[in-house]
């Protein structure tokens, strides 16, 4: 939920606004499961809501530790998996491919 | 007495000595699996044909060549089912993956087969490792082996409870807020939480990239280094892995800890410790001191945000990486969809369990538009703050010590409907991973016949000073030769 200025107010989630975001996942969820996640996901963010009383002023943000960078490997080909092998756990395949049902 | 119950060191001298076969090893560990986990539930699945070919090429291995054949060649492993063994059904403890058979192995599985040792089969945990007690696996729960009413811990479950019952000599798990550590804790074991980097994740199926860390499960501190060794060290196919090198996990385990100093985080005990588990730690924190270690009482500041900070960034990744389990590549998919919109949706929806879905829910939430600098980019900056309070700790002390959850493991079904109570679990396992340094959880003692771990932190890269304290601690308090009743009953 955001109010007038758009900032978000933590520890409110509309049962709309979740049903976005779990559509955004493809999760598939009934309007019971969502109603009791709804209830869940507001205790969840509310408690995690307590970070905006940290004084984070003074530091930047930490995407992985270890301070590794550009780690590459020399461009040359490699074996990698056949195709039979990528293949060989896909629920439905078709002549060599991955099949799937068509987007409309 | 079973075989199972010998360190490594011990089995490895009579496999060398001709005294036991690496077969007779593994036909005892798999008559064990049959008699003990019908009730503890720990393996998914066991390979016996496998582990018997395996068996019989390390006992020719070890008649070939027995002073030069490694130190884990036939000795039986398993491990935790989101590590991917080729050939071999891995299901990350969920629906989604169900048949999948991975094309190849992880490294660190590579690895130690590389050593001959013998892998049992796959342990059960929590659905994609997300969970602290083993109840969120899609199959069934493991049971705490010192009391069947209460959890394994996770959601390293079933790799702590097959190495308490002494159902395989080590297992791997995987720890990405204290799912090593935790679980072995509860189960009386030694759990590892390496340096985030200092061992591959090439082949373990990712839940938050940042945070996870393979690491071994054993009843003894040197059994854990042992495979430590083995397992740790640069890998290519992983980006983030370190090429520090790998060594001093063994040389300075018996160095004891004269003149160590130790840091007690006062914020750590400030969590809503039980007053057993308080008493454990106590007396653990006496016996460091009578052998030669000084105690200072250290602050982590960030510590109240800390769970917080986890519990933003882990769901955050986890709607990431489980993008890729869509029903199109792997699992049982989605057969009769008619758009590939419903076939995601079907195949989600009947793959994941509760706390997979509100995680990717969560997760999917704290990244959308309006709310990623409220709570991830927010998150992602008292992260940082923690792992400055480590910094500042570290250059202080040498190591953190501290008990490894609040309390001993609680009853089954008691946290299931109470999502925060669980996360709180972790509240001193998961700021170890958000600052990437290195931990280890070692059996304390008991309170009410139930284990206490006392949990040794250590700085980026500080495994060797983690194992070196876990080692004196061990030596001197002795309990890891204590048996789970259920093992001693059936043994």
């Amino acid at each position: 939920m955001q109010d007038g200025d758009g900032v978000p107010r933590a520890g409110s989630i509309a049962l709309a606004e979740l049903a976005h975001v779990s559509s955004l996942a493809r999760l598939g969820l009934t309007a019971p499961e969502l109603a009791k996640l709804a209830a869940q996901l507001e205790l969840i963010v509310a408690a995690v809501g307590k970070l905006s009383g940290a004084d984070i002023s003074s530091v930047e943000a930490t995407a992985q530790v270890g301070g590794l960078r550009n780690v590459t490997r020399a461009d040359e080909v490699e074996d990698g998996l056949t195709a039979e092998q990528a293949l060989s756990n896909a629920p439905v395949q078709a002549a060599g491919f991955l099949r799937v049902p068509a987007i409309q | 007495m079973s075989l199972l119950e010998e360190p490594i060191r011990e089995l490895g001298r009579r496999l060398r000595d001709g005294e036991i076969s690496a077969l007779e090893l593994t036909e005892e560990a798999l008559t064990r699996i049959e008699q003990l986990d019908g009730k503890l539930g720990a393996f998914l699945r066991t390979t016996p044909e496998s582990a018997r070919a395996a068996a019989m090429a390390a006992d020719q291995r070890l008649r070939q060549d027995p002073a030069g054949s490694p130190i884990l060649c036939g000795i039986p492993v398993a491990y935790k089912d989101v590590l991917c063994t080729a050939g071999v059904e891995t299901t990350a403890g969920s629906q989604i993956l169900r048949g999948f058979v991975p094309p190849y192995s992880a490294t660190v599985v590579d690895r130690l087969s590389a050593l001959g040792v013998v892998p049992l089969g796959k342990l059960n945990c929590d659905e994609f490792a997300m969970g602290s007690s083993n109840e969120n696996s899609a199959y069934q729960a493991t049971v705490n082996p010192w009391d069947q009413e209460r959890v394994a811990g996770g959601s390293s479950g079933g790799s702590a409870v097959a190495a308490a019952a002494r159902l395989a000599c080590v297992t791997l798990g995987s720890d990405t807020g204290g799912s090593v550590r935790l679980p072995a804790s509860f189960s009386g074991v030694v759990g590892v939480k390496p340096t985030y980097g200092r061992v591959s994740r090439y082949g373990l199926i990712a839940f938050a990239s940042s945070l996870d860390q393979v690491g071994p499960l054993a009843k003894t501190v040197e059994d854990a280094a042992l495979v430590m060794t083995a397992i740790a060290g640069h890998d290519a196919r992983d980006s983030t892995s370190v090429a520090a090198p790998v060594d001093g996990f063994l040389g300075d385990l018996r160095s004891g800890v004269r003149g160590l100093r130790l840091g007690i985080p006062r914020e750590y005990l400030e969590v809503g410790l039980d007053a057993q588990v308080r008493a454990v730690f106590e007396e653990s924190v006496r016996t460091l001191e009578a052998l030669g270690a000084t105690t200072q009482e250290i602050t982590l500041p960030t510590t109240e945000y800390a769970l917080s900070a986890y519990y933003v960034i882990a769901p955050a990744e986890v709607s990431s990486n489980l993008a890729r389990m869509d029903g199109v590549r792997f699992g049982p998919g989605a057969p009769d969809a008619t758009t590939l919109r419903q076939a995601y949706e079907e195949a989600r929806h009947r793959g994941f369990g509760e706390e997979v879905r509100r995680r990717v829910t969560l997760g999917t939430y704290a990244l959308s538009s309006g709310y990623y600098d409220a709570y991830y980019l927010q998150a992602q900056k008292v992260r940082t703050l923690v792992a400055q309070d480590f910094d500042r700790a570290f250059a202080e002390v040498d190591a953190i010590i501290s008990p490894t959850a609040p309390t001993t493991a609680f009853r089954l079904g008691e946290r299931t409907d109470d999502p925060l109570a669980m996360y709180a679990t972790d509240i001193l396992t998961l700021p170890a991973n958000l600052a990437g340094i290195s931990g280890i959880s070692v059996p304390a003692g008991f309170a009410a016949g139930l284990p206490v771990g006392l949990q040794v932190l250590g700085p980026y890269l500080g495994e060797a000073t983690c194992f070196r304290v876990a080692q004196s601690f061990e030596d001197a308090v002795g309990v890891w030769r204590h048996m789970p009743p259920l093992a001693v009953a059936a043994s």
